[in-house]
């Protein structure tokens, strides 16, 4: 700082009344100002710079929705030539014929649908149960450490997690447990031969162990979010800790936990490779689960460095884009329902 | 919190069982999830240790039915397509997250600004991958590191922009008006005060995006493509260590596959590593209870 300043003695919390100096106060008129005001006076005024910086930090944050546009803009100009030639019969439509230039998407929003749906149907029970252990019964020693491990299964790769689907998860289920099921319960029709162990079953777990920490994370911040009060509320009036759990901060909760299972649902839409290495590549749509299947993210990675013309690069792009407005409109869904809850503070899943 | 009261009442035993059947399926839940990461980390290390040699860091890839190679093209190229991105993703993603905390802070603009980072985030990687490759790889006839650098970039950036907000928000007022009161100008006391102040938060939450980011394959698939050969220039296909596992492990060759858990290990460890040290520095001093 400028030695300037240290001209001007201000008096110390010790010294008596009479050796301070009069409370500095704006100059009059005339008045010559202090050294302090002389000093800063001199430094000029950072409105220019305080304003460009402003504006700097603005724009960037403003990129944001550059880069949100841009996506939708390039995703619906490369994909004209299919939606100007099959509208939304393309959606509808069951045959997927490069060769021949018929497009039909109705396999690939089948696979991934009932791929997501397997996935929500296992991981949902098992996240509310993680997250009600954790948060209501765990010792709190090992809060942390759950915690964090539930927390590592989000941070495995998508890769990794197909990796070990394809060398563990699929003989797994093609020796051991697809037998059980189309023993016992091949009567629904769901569970028939052929069984490869490839197919939309496998993609179905591998998927809910992906999304298993997703749900959990947003729904132990939901149930913590619930205030004590209604805990002690529901405890006073006799209640056992089941009965707390359910009545006191579930209820309360329910908002936000369906918001984070919609959450994961999105995640589920999304993801691509886990599900590419598993679910067979084929654009069928049958009853079976046991059978291969294709998802929408699954033919986009397959297909497109190979997409040889314009047409075929269009309806993979059409796929795309109708990707990203689903998983826009289910992230938004989700992220209202969970701010609801938590009254605007930022949700922390991964 | 247990009941020490005795419970009364005519259906005393169905609320007993049911307060000892949700604690069992809590329980049961919570081994059933953990369950799996266990024996993926197991598998991992078992079928990757004994693949990890030197060679795999040095060596390029051999031919198929060679045994031995490595995937040394595929370590340096993700070092290049996340220095790429780190370069695009970092410095925007602070600005918007210093934006968001300091000047915008309850306007209508940050809401949506906030609202949309958290959108962008959800959206598939793959078409983040389909976006790139119209604007960059189309026009340039080719695939380059640089358009799977921008992938990368893009999906860093709302990451980093929500924990830089988080972060400056825990800078203590004090700090702000201390500096503001000495003369310092606005633009300086946000970059060198309360950003330095904050620096741990800010660098641990680039650390997250850098540990989400350097897993992604489908945004590689069609912008930075893979190459087999050595290749660290910026406009040809790059190699990268998740393409790199995708192309090997659905490959038929036992010795892709042996490499495949190799480099599956390898980028486990890095990611792995980064997490428990936000978590490391997080759970202490000033940012105690950040995550």
């Amino acid at each position: 700082m400028n030695s300037k300043i240290q001209d001007v003695r201000v008096p110390g919390p010790f010294e008596t009344p009479s050796q301070l100096r009069e409370t500095p106060s704006a100059p009059r008129p005339g008045e010559e100002p202090s050294a302090i005001r002389k000093h800063l006076l001199a430094r000029g005024s950072s409105s220019v710079a305080d304003g460009g910086f402003r504006w700097l930090m603005l724009m960037c944050a403003c990129s944001i929705f550059a880069i949100v546009a841009l996506i939708a803009s390039e995703l619906i100009a490369r994909s004209q030539l299919t939606l100007t030639k099959f509208g939304i019969k393309f959606f509808f439509d069951t045959a997927w014929d490069p060769v021949n230039g018929n497009f039909g998407a109705l396999p690939f929003v089948f696979g991934t649908l009932v791929s997501s749906l397997i996935a929500l149907i296992i991981a949902v029970p098992l996240a509310v149960g993680v997250s009600i252990f954790i948060t209501e019964m765990c010792p709190r020693a090992l809060r942390g450490v759950l915690s964090f491990l539930t927390e590592l299964l989000a941070a495995i790769p998508s890769v990794v997690y197909g990796l070990w689907a394809i060398f563990v998860l699929v003989p797994m289920l093609r020796e051991r447990i697809n037998p059980g099921l189309i023993r016992f319960l091949g009567w629904t029709g769901l569970f028939t031969e052929p069984n490869y162990g490839i197919g939309m079953l496998a993609a179905g777990v591998i998927l809910a162990i992906m999304i298993l920490p997703v749900i959990s994370s947003l729904t132990r911040e939901v149930m913590s979010a619930v205030p004590h009060s209604q805990r002690e509320a529901v405890l006073a009036l006799g209640a056992t800790r089941w009965e707390m759990i359910r009545m006191g901060v579930l209820r309360n909760a329910r908002i936000g936990i369906v918001g984070s299972i919609i959450l994961g649902l999105g995640r589920a839409l999304g993801e691509t490779m886990a599900v590419t290495m598993v679910i067979g590549n084929r654009p069928e749509i049958v009853k079976n689960l046991l059978a291969p299947g294709y998802s929408m993210a699954s033919v986009i990675a397959n297909e497109f460095s190979e997409a040889s013309d314009d047409m075929y690069l269009s309806a993979l792009i059409e796929i795309g884009l109708a990707l990203f407005i689903v998983t826009i409109i289910v992230n938004a869904l989700a992220r209202v329902l969970v701010w609801a809850v938590t009254r605007g503070a930022p949700p922390r899943a991964a | 919190m247990t009941n020490r009261y005795k419970t009364s009442g005519a259906n005393r035993l169905w609320r007993l069982a049911s307060n000892h059947t949700a604690t069992g399926l809590a329980i049961l839940s919570t081994v059933l999830v953990i369950a799996p990461l266990v024996a993926i980390f197991i598998y991992l290390l078992y079928k990757g240790a004994s693949s990890l040699n030197l060679a795999f860091f040095t060596q390029t890839p051999k031919p198929v039915g060679e045994p031995g190679g490595g995937m040394a093209n595929a370590i340096v190229g993700s070092g290049l397509l996340l220095a790429v991105g780190s370069a695009l993703g970092v410095p925007i993603g602070i600005a918007a997250g210093i934006f968001l905390a300091e000047f915008g802070r309850g306007g209508k603009v940050a809401n949506a600004v906030r609202f949309t980072a958290d959108v962008l985030n959800g959206v598939p990687s793959i078409v983040m991958g389909i976006a790139v490759y119209a604007l960059i790889v189309l026009p340039q006839k080719h695939f380059s590191a640089v358009s799977g650098g921008i992938a990368l970039g893009i999906m860093m950036i709302p990451t980093i922009t929500r924990t830089t907000e988080e972060m400056l928000l825990m800078v203590p007022h004090a700090v702000r008006e201390a500096a503001l009161g000495l003369g310092v100008p606005n633009w300086r006391s946000v970059l060198s005060i309360t950003l330095r102040t904050a620096m741990p938060g800010v660098i641990t939450g680039c650390m997250l995006a850098f540990a989400r980011v350097a897993g992604e394959t489908a945004p590689l698939l069609f912008t930075a493509f893979g190459n087999q050969f050595w290749s660290a220039s910026l406009n040809e296909p790059i190699a990268a260590l998740p393409l790199q596992i995708y192309v090997y492990a659905i490959s038929p060759y036992d010795e892709w596959h042996r490499l495949a858990w190799a480099g599956a290990l390898v980028l486990i460890l890095l990611i792995v590593v980064s997490v428990a040290l936000v978590r490391y520095v997080t759970t202490r001093g000033v940012l105690k209870g950040a995550s």
